[in-house]
């Protein structure tokens, strides 16, 4: 987005970086809030009910895209994270009975120290490496709820049951709208946090340590730290995603959070656009709709589309859906200046 | 001592095809610097080919030649008209299209072949060898056919003047370039190749799990954690890792109580983890020194 | 005089039509019925790890296509509608609530998986669908108390487990017992229900339990364990893949237990035969169903009629896997539910049919095994038969048994 002639170097630099948003962005971002909320209003429960998990899963992947689109290093283990999210909330409103709305900060805050706490031994790992490791986390999870000595909190391999909340205050919305809002809200939250922190002098540690490692350390970002804490980061708000999910889902169970989950987010990720924030939603829709598109493609072998479509949009879309808009908006500005 | 005889063997077979899927996953990583995901379901497609073919007549050993020789010419198609599309942009945008091939894979062979399990014979004769009971005949043949393959591999690595050119287009495409080489035929080869080894593992692994469209899935897990605890630049400590992972968890399963079978798997993972910790690159790799 | 008579009578017959509505022939519907249809949702996994289940699915497509070309139910047609899961919880719900929100089903029958099922247990009932003949055998699906609208239908896991704990109790009481299971809900149902059948006895008598995962490769290690464990009896709770795994490394070992095997993984084509029919002589488990691999079945008479029927409709189906007999069978209860729920096609009398069924027989069931409910017992199937295998069919070495509850 180009500034008007006449401004400074400062407001062009910050303009750029995304560190100021500029009046085009912030009609965008308020023309998108009106849409997303007004959406439950045209459609029936049962598709806002797949837009929650939409906003649900769009903020798992911001969770991802912090530590791996911001911050270079790689996971296959979010699923991990949000399991761990989604457990927090089960048990608090399940065994200890404590209303859904105190789940979402506790759920966060268990995982920004699980996260932390992981990416400590990863420091060591580079790519492939760490890869494995967050691979080896995913995979151990089901098992590791499924464990009989946590079977008094965790449910072992029945689950837990969760009831969905109603609208407070006696509103008159369905269970389902509410939802819909709440989490709708928590996202507008979340992603500002985000863009606030990566546009800050924290931002630019954590993208300096993505882009050139080495350089960074030298100028004396301390990359341990930074990259432990946006681990954290990034694993709280893949929780509060768990937490949300698991309240929209109203049930847990180990085999809910197997590998394909990581897969599923990572591969949401990549398509909606990495190392952006509005990306995220994207990938949101991507996870929730892409499946579901391949299985009316063909009944017979509906991964294979699947397949097939993540490969295309790989040829067509390489920088993810959001780029691929940027990019096409970018040509049009262009196209109409020169005309 | 039974036990432990028994769980060994078992563990040493087992490691076999984990070493076996290692060098696979070696392989494509030396000729291409990546990891492909897709590398157990090729193989397992693999295995369904060989299937095919055996069921319309064709002898094993014919099979298996034939199988390694389809499998070959699939992995360079594949790697020319799928992968190259997207080489070169980012490491993310080349794991996506490696997560698509597998699910194309897997999907196909589902519809194919169907789900039901499906025997596949072992070329190795049913008697145990010198009459034993803690391992059988088949289980040793895995672990010659292996260590053969490895040599293979390792011969070919260094002392083939393809094998370097195609060390050289993996490490550095530009340079290598300059010199001659055909870097983009090269990284097909590397994928023919590997595709090749996957598809011995396939065949070596079946026999005594079942064929079925779902079976290399964690096999491939294996095959990582091996490669890279053996160290991935490594032919002959990645085949290491591949037997030191499969002892390691049939040992760890039998012996440590509070682990049992519930818990091997994360055991295993996360003694892997803490070799890495200790020692990046693997017990056998070379360290790579990024200078600015 | 004659235009005003005329007029009357039409007049009077017009109103008498419209007092009863148009079509009178037709019944009371609730969503998803019509004159020309009834609307079935379903969900199996197609894809995924449990993805060898999907034939189950495609069975009972291909079943109600046979209906449909015989002329449908009632002169209505079958639209079933089946979603693959992929044996994922959250994605059942979803699939779950666009069936009954958006297809608007009549009711839900034969969804498939025991965490997939309980994902949507409470939804199905909060909503007052029929959620009809779950394809899992979990003990938690005959409660009609607390869940009117939820019914099984093929023998509950710790029923059959049962079985084999009263045959230890009565003909081995000093015998030690080895176990491997699936580390699911559907394992730990058969190890609970078993433990619970030998009572006291269990502490002493089970001497060594051996989980196992689904994604591991092969059961080899369990089984090397379990019978260094020095049991002389080993139940086997195992699916499919590896039942053959588990059958064999237990021959090739040289243990030679009293095995007792599940239900689930009884197909002589899809199990025995990969893991080799001589391995398998000695395997007792217990049984509801014919196996249409079985030589005893050759001449009889729902075996040729289940034969013509996967030649015709179901030609890319698996004739070794009992999973296509299974299908077909549990369609057919189905059938005879809205048979003869006939023109009221409203859920509450969909279920009402389904909780009264007295001594019913469908085709595949073993002589002397029926189905029977009532408004107390939501366990359609309750009775099996021991059978043992002689290397070449099960043969049946007991009479019809039924577990108390």
């Amino acid at each position: 987005m180009s500034a008007p002639a006449g401004t400074n170097m400062r407001d062009q630099a910050a303009l750029a970086s995304g560190a100021r948003l500029s009046n085009q962005q912030i009609v965008g971002i308020a023309a998108a809030v009106l849409v997303g909320l007004s959406l439950p209003l045209f459609v029936s429960d049962y598709r806002t009910f797949q837009f929650t998990l939409v906003v649900v899963y769009a903020i798992a992947v911001l969770g991802l895209n912090i530590l791996t689109g911001f911050n270079g290093q790689f996971s296959l283990g979010h699923s991990a994270f949000y399991a761990l999210g989604a457990y927090t909330a089960a048990i608090m409103m399940d065994q200890w009975g404590i209303a859904y709305y105190w789940t979402l900060p506790a759920a966060g805050m268990v995982c920004l120290v699980a996260g932390f706490l992981f990416g400590l031994p990863a420091l060591r790992l580079e790519g492939l490496y760490l890869a494995l490791a967050t691979f080896a986390l995913s995979i151990a999870t089901p098992q590791i709820l499924k464990y009989d000595h946590f079977e008094k909190w965790t449910g072992g391999v029945q689950g837990v049951v969760i009831t969905k909340p109603d609208a407070p205050f006696g509103l008159e919305i369905s269970q389902d709208n509410w939802l819909y809002y709440f989490a709708f809200v928590v996202m507008i939250l979340l992603f500002f946090c985000a863009w606030n922190l990566l546009r800050g002098r924290t931002g630019r540690a954590i993208k300096a340590i993505r882009d050139n490692p080495i350089a960074a350390s030298a100028m004396g970002v301390n990359t341990a730290l930074y990259k432990s804490l946006t681990f954290g980061v990034s694993a709280l708000y893949t929780g509060v995603a768990g937490a949300l999910g698991a309240i929209a889902i109203q049930f847990v169970a180990p085999d809910s959070f197997t590998f394909f989950l990581s897969v599923a987010i990572l591969v949401g990720m990549v398509i909606g656009g990495i190392g952006s924030i509005p990306g995220a939603i994207f990938g949101g829709i991507v996870i929730v709709f892409i499946p579901n598109l391949a299985e009316n493609i063909s009944k017979a072998a509906p991964w294979a589309v699947y397949g097939a479509l993540l490969i295309l949009f790989m040829y067509f879309m390489p920088l993810g859906i959001w780029g691929f808009i940027r990019m096409g908006y970018a040509r049009l500005m262009r196209r109409l200046k020169a005309s | 001592m039974e036990l432990f005889l028994q769980q060994t063997f078992s563990g040493l077979a087992f490691g076999g095809v984990y070493a076996c899927m290692a060098l696979a996953v070696v392989m494509i990583y030396q000729a291409t610097d990546h990891l492909n995901f897709a590398q157990g379901e090729m193989a397992m497609f693999s295995t369904y080919i060989a299937f095919t073919l055996i069921t319309l007549g064709v002898p094993y050993w014919w099979t298996f030649l034939l199988t390694m020789v389809i499998s070959f010419v699939g992995g360079v198609l594949v790697e020319r008209i799928i992968v190259r599309p997207v080489e070169g942009t980012s490491v993310l945008n080349e794991v996506i299209v490696f997560i698509g091939l597998l699910t194309i894979f897997n999907s196909l062979a589902g519809w194919i072949w169907e789900y039901t399990i499906k025997p596949f014979p072992s070329p190795f004769p049913e008697e145990p060898v010198f009459g034993n009971k803690f391992v059988s005949t088949h289980d040793l043949g895995v672990i010659g056919v292996t260590l053969v393959v490895l040599s293979g591999v390792f011969l070919f690595f260094r002392f083939t003047p393809v094998g370097l050119a195609m060390r050289a287009a993996a490490q550095d495409p530009a340079s290598a370039r300059l010199v001659g080489i055909r870097v983009g035929w090269m990284l097909a080869l590397g994928w023919g190749l590997a595709a090749a080894i996957g598809a011995v593992a396939g065949m070596m692994v079946a026999p005594i799990v079942f064929l079925e469209p779902n079976m290399m899935g964690s096999i491939l897990l294996y095959g990582f954690a091996g490669a890279l605890l053996g160290g991935i630049t490594n032919p002959a400590g990645a085949v290491f890792g591949g037997f030191t992972v499969g002892v390691l968890e049939n040992l760890v399963g039998a012996y440590v109580p509070f682990i049992g079978s519930e818990l091997k798997l994360s055991f295993a993972l996360v003694l892997i983890i803490a070799v890495l910790v200790f020692r990046p690159s693997g017990l056998f790799g070379y360290v790579v020194v990024k200078r600015v | 005089m004659q235009n005003r008579r005329t007029f009357v009578v039409t007049a009077a017959a017009l109103a008498i039509a419209l007092a009863y509505g148009p079509a009178g022939a037709a019944g009371k519907y609730g969503p998803g019925a019509s004159d020309t249809e009834i609307k079935i949702g379903n969900t199996n996994p197609y894809s995924g790890p449990a993805s060898a289940y999907g034939t189950i699915g495609k069975s009972i497509s291909a079943y109600w296509k046979m209906v449909n070309a015989n002329g449908g139910i009632n002169g209505r047609k079958i639209n079933f509608i089946s979603q693959d899961d992929s044996y994922s919880p959250p994605k059942t719900v979803e699939k779950i609530r666009k069936l009954v929100e958006q297809e608007q089903v009549l009711f839900i029958f034969q969804s498939l998986g025991t965490p997939t099922n309980s994902a949507i247990h409470k939804y199905m009932n909060a909503k007052k669908v029929p959620h009809l003949f779950v394809a899992t055998g979990a003990g938690k699906w005959g409660q009609p108390k607390k869940y009117p609208w939820t019914m099984g239908w093929q023998p509950a896991y710790p029923g059959e487990a049962k079985i084999y704990a009263s045959y230890l109790l009565n003909n081995k009481p000093d015998s030690k017992v080895a176990i491997l299971y699936q580390n699911d809900d559907y394992g730990k149902d058969y190890l609970n229900g078993f433990l619970k059948g030998l009572g006291s006895k269990a502490k002493t008598m089970v001497v060594a339990k051996e989980p196992y995962e689904t994604a591991d490769p092969t059961v080899e290690p369990q089984i090397i364990k379990l019978k260094a464990s020095g049991a002389d009896v080993f139940f086997n709770i195992t699916t499919p893949k590896f039942a053959a795994q588990a059958i064999r490394k237990v021959h090739d070992l040289g243990w030679k237990p009293l095995h007792f095997l599940n239900n689930v993984s009884t197909s002589v084509g899809g199990v025995l035969k990969p893991a080799g029919l001589d391995k398998s002589v000695g395997l007792i488990t217990t049984g509801y169903l014919k196996d249409p691999t079985d030589p005893q079945w050759a001449n009889d008479a729902d075996f040729k009629a289940w034969t013509a029927w996967m030649n015709k409709y179901y030609p890319d189906g698996d004739k070794n896997s009992s999973f296509n007999a299974y299908g077909y069978a549990v369609a057919s209860t189905m059938h005879e539910v809205l048979k003869r729920a006939g023109d009221n096609l409203t859920r509450a009398n969909i279920m009402k049919v389904a909780s009264n069924l007295k001594g019913l027989k469908v085709p595949l069931l073993l002589p002397g095994i029926t189905i029977d409910t009532s408004p107390t017992d939501f366990y359609p199937i309750e009775c099996a038969k021991l059978q043992k295998f002689d290397g070449k069919k099960w043969a049946l070495v007991s009479d019809v048994i039924c577990p108390k509850r």
